[in-house]
């Protein structure tokens, strides 16, 4: 599903996020990446979503190279992946429902299938009462789900997460974790970097360090 | 097909979504786009009743050849012969001085004093409509005729329509100029509101992009927002053309009146009307195409 070959990642003026990376994910895995803040974390995840380029190395997701991806072709990755952004990333002037409708617009799926799906996300992460809400009318674990709600709406058969339990209470961090759990059962490859990583069952670590895989 | 419809479809919604978010915005936006287009339009208008009307005027170059008064039938029938076999002329009427005079009488103004003189004061006159409508060959033509036996004098005829025709050729250059550079200022009011609504959608486009949106997606509504104000400037500028040509009507009718003459202003016809709505549109999407190109690049 994913393999990284000899990967790094330099920022100007020359700060290395990342550098000598190799590791492969296989398909229906859950993968915790942890370690300290600035090890990387969101850095890998970025180059999973092909938001940023890897300064060397090879990147392949579901077998395509990315650093070789064309600009044109990247949208349609990315409506593969499932992304929970360490900001979440919401739009405030949206209600719930619009906000998860967002991905299945861009992709196109005709208004009634489409608001279907955006129902069972909203079920599934338990805001189905609160659809018309505003975001900010929204608590903060109601806002990481409704950020769930929205990566998952495509049903992408990969699903990034970075933070996802940052700034929430135990029992709300708990309850988030249990959504990705359930997602991952169901078959999808679940990567998530966090510091809280003894909340996710993973079927495997990955160790950061200034950059470095630790063994 | 059905989702490059829906695509389309969603990006009307949010174009139009757009429009409605702001309401006062977009009626001022449209009133200065309007008032922008509705200068060279309503130029557009004067010019083509003044072309109508000197449409319906004999326009063809003519020259009015007077004999002396009192000449005899022979001179004029010399005359009239010479006229018939010269080259230059094409087409040739005679008017007879009584019929000039029964014309005239006819005309109410001047009947009383038609009636008053002791006899007919009018010439023999031929009209002719030469073959060569230049300036020069006419002035050649007029100096040739004045030096014939009973000729008393020759003049030019149609000189006021050919100035009109220069003036309104002047003036349909002047409104093309108008058009051109009130042209340019739509593209330029139309660049910075796509520009404003990028930056306060920047959220958006930014998270769209994370979530796959294609280039297309992105720029679509914008497009749309773009021929959208661009095409509802243009119908309130047709809005004002057809006010002015309402307000215009009766001072010109009165105008007209005075001339003895019926004249109706038209406002523009459906061809101009078509070209005043696909162009507005046109240079709408000009501007919002221009704005996307200069700000995505920005977000990549």
């Amino acid at each position: 599903m994913i393999r990284f070959d000899r990967v790094g990642k330099r920022y100007p003026p020359g700060a290395d996020a990342l550098s000598d990376l190799s590791f492969e994910v296989a398909e229906g895995q859950m993968v915790v990446v942890s370690g300290h803040s600035g090890a990387g974390k969101s850095t890998l995840l970025k180059l999973i979503a092909a938001v940023e380029k890897p300064s060397s190395g090879t990147v392949l997701v579901g077998g395509l190279n990315l650093g070789g991806l064309a600009r044109s072709a990247l949208p349609y990755l990315r409506r593969r992946i499932g992304i929970v952004f360490q900001d979440q990333k919401l739009l405030f002037d949206r209600n719930v429902f619009d906000n998860v409708m967002l991905p299945l617009s861009i992709a196109g799926f005709p208004p009634r299938d489409a608001a279907q799906r955006v129902r069972a996300a909203l079920d599934k992460v338990g805001l189905a009462s609160r659809e018309k809400a505003l975001p900010i009318m929204l608590s903060g674990g109601e806002q990481q789900r409704l950020a769930i709600a929205r990566a998952v709406v495509n049903r992408p058969s990969l699903l990034l997460a970075d933070e996802p339990t940052a700034h929430l209470d135990r029992e709300t961090a708990m309850d988030v974790a249990r959504i990705f759990t359930e997602f991952h059962h169901v078959g999808v490859t679940v990567l998530i970097a966090t510091y809280a990583n003894e909340l996710f069952p993973a079927t495997r670590h990955l160790r950061l360090d200034h950059g470095k895989l630790l063994p | 097909m059905r989702v490059w419809l829906a695509h389309h479809l969603d990006a009307t919604r949010r174009a139009l979504r757009k429009l409605a978010a702001a309401p006062i915005n977009t009626l001022l936006f449209l009133l200065a786009i309007g008032v922008a287009l509705a200068l060279p339009a309503v130029g557009q208008m004067l010019l083509a009743n003044a072309s109508h009307l000197t449409d319906s005027t004999p326009s063809a170059p003519q020259i009015s050849v007077f004999m002396t008064h009192g000449a005899e039938t022979r001179a004029v029938a010399e005359v009239e012969g010479r006229l018939r076999k010269h080259a230059g002329v094409k087409q040739l009427r005679f008017l007879p001085k009584d019929e000039t005079l029964t014309r005239l009488k006819k005309n109410p103004d001047l009947r009383d004093v038609i009636n008053a003189l002791p006899g007919n004061p009018f010439p023999d006159a031929f009209i002719v409509t030469p073959g060569d409508g230049s300036h020069a060959a006419m002035e050649g033509l007029a100096i040739e005729f004045r030096q014939w036996p009973k000729v008393e004098h020759v003049q030019l005829d149609s000189d006021w329509v050919r100035r009109l025709d220069a003036l309104l050729k002047l003036g349909r250059t002047a409104v093309m100029l108008l058009a051109a550079l009130l042209g340019c200022g739509l593209v330029a009011i139309s660049f910075s509101i796509i520009r404003m609504q990028i930056l306060t959608h920047r959220a958006e486009i930014e998270v769209s992009q994370l979530l796959g949106a294609t280039e297309g997606y992105i720029r679509r509504p914008f497009l749309y927002y773009g021929v959208l104000l661009g095409s509802g400037g243009g119908f309130v500028a047709w809005l004002l053309v057809g006010a002015v040509a309402l307000w215009l009507q009766g001072p010109l009718s009165e105008l007209a009146h005075l001339y003895d003459l019926t004249f109706e202003l038209q406002t523009l016809n459906l061809r101009d009307s078509a070209l005043l709505l696909g162009l507005s549109a046109t240079l709408g999407w000009c501007g919002a195409m221009v704005s996307l190109r200069q700000q995505l690049g920005k977000f990549r």
